[in-house]
């Protein structure tokens, strides 16, 4: 009996490591979950007189899309965002993080704007009161202004059917 | 002498190199101040670097950490306590290089203690496994031959 013991901790392990291979390091939980969204008040990527603030949208349920021009990934996520934000006429405030005005809007053009309004986070302080630490990354808001859920990474087709668009469908069915 | 002083020159050279922190040059009010934030730079992660601290890593992020830290330090005078609480309020305990004691961490201090008992546990039913051993080869004379022996050697202790 005893000697099987050894063996039993090589295959715990051997599970253990296995599973921790499954994850993916980059996936930092945020703590912002569950918390009031972080204030802000930047200007407007096609209006720079104009302002734009989490407060505005409160009441209903949006997603904050963190991207720069610069973001290689941004792009390979730019489509299946587009047609998920066509498919949900969902309302997506784009944070354009720590890029150039001309830039971003070149890009846009290119490639189509899906963002119902655009905040300009030059200096990415913005950015540092959303834990942003890799772009792009996605919030889900629901109607009372709390951030619900977090998307680290390029959104692709699997997420948007498994965890996207459920957790939109929860939050607007609740109670504003 | 000459060589020596020489070889103890560049010496100090290299061991300057060695303990800079960060890249950008700082400016403090006084040395409590250039203290903090180097123990900040030591003490904090990079996200995007993983296994680098704040002072190791070139990421973006880490340069804006660093002017956050120093923002932070030299014009609102905060303490360890309260950039700590800002980051992790942000970026969650990851950003920390020594991570908390809580319930989420509890396996992670106390784990290592736990595989030491389990060690001594294992070692304790495994010697007493092997005492417990009977030596078959041998024969009921043997045997009896032995525990007197072994008697003998007992008494005289």
């Amino acid at each position: 009996m005893i000697r099987y013991i050894p063996l039993g901790i090589f295959a715990l392990l051997v599970t253990l490591l296995y599973f921790g291979l499954g994850n993916d390091p980059r996936k930092i939980p945020s703590p912002l979950v569950g918390k009031p969204v972080p204030d802000f008040n930047l200007p407007q990527l096609y209006d720079d007189k104009k302002t734009v603030k989490p407060d505005d949208l409160l009441g209903k349920v949006w997603v904050l899309n963190v991207w720069a021009s610069w973001c290689v990934s941004c792009r390979a996520e730019h489509a299946v965002l587009t047609q998920f934000i066509k498919d949900n006429q969902l309302t997506v405030l784009g944070l354009n993080y720590k890029d150039e005005r001309p830039d971003a809007k070149a890009w846009l053009a290119q490639f189509g704007n899906p963002y119902a309004v655009i905040a300009v986070d030059l200096d990415g302080r913005v950015g540092i009161d959303w834990g942003v630490y890799g772009v792009p990354e996605s919030f889900i808001i629901d109607k009372k202004g709390i951030i619900r859920y977090k998307f680290t990474g390029p959104i692709d087709q699997k997420a948007v059917v498994d965890i996207l668009k459920p957790m939109v469908d929860q939050l607007r069915a609740e109670e504003a | 002498m000459k060589i020596f002083y020489s070889i103890l020159i560049s010496l100090s050279f290299l061991l300057a190199t060695v303990g800079q922190a960060g890249i950008e040059v700082r400016k403090f009010a006084n040395p409590e101040q250039e203290a903090l934030y180097d123990q900040m730079m030591y003490e904090l992660r990079c996200l995007v670097c993983q296994n680098e601290n704040l002072a190791a890593s070139n990421a973006e992020l880490a340069q804006d950490l660093r002017d956050e830290v120093y923002m932070m330090i030299t014009e609102k005078n905060l303490g360890e306590v309260e950039i700590k609480d800002f980051l992790v309020k942000r970026y969650g305990d990851f950003v920390l290089y020594k991570p908390p004691m809580k319930k989420s961490t509890v396996l992670l201090w106390a784990g290592p203690f736990l595989l030491l008992l389990l060690g001594f546990i294992i070692l304790f039913f495994v010697l007493r496994h092997n005492r417990q051993q009977p030596i078959s080869n041998l024969d009921k004379r043997k045997r009896a031959e032995m525990k007197k022996l072994l008697d003998t050697d007992n008494k005289e202790n």
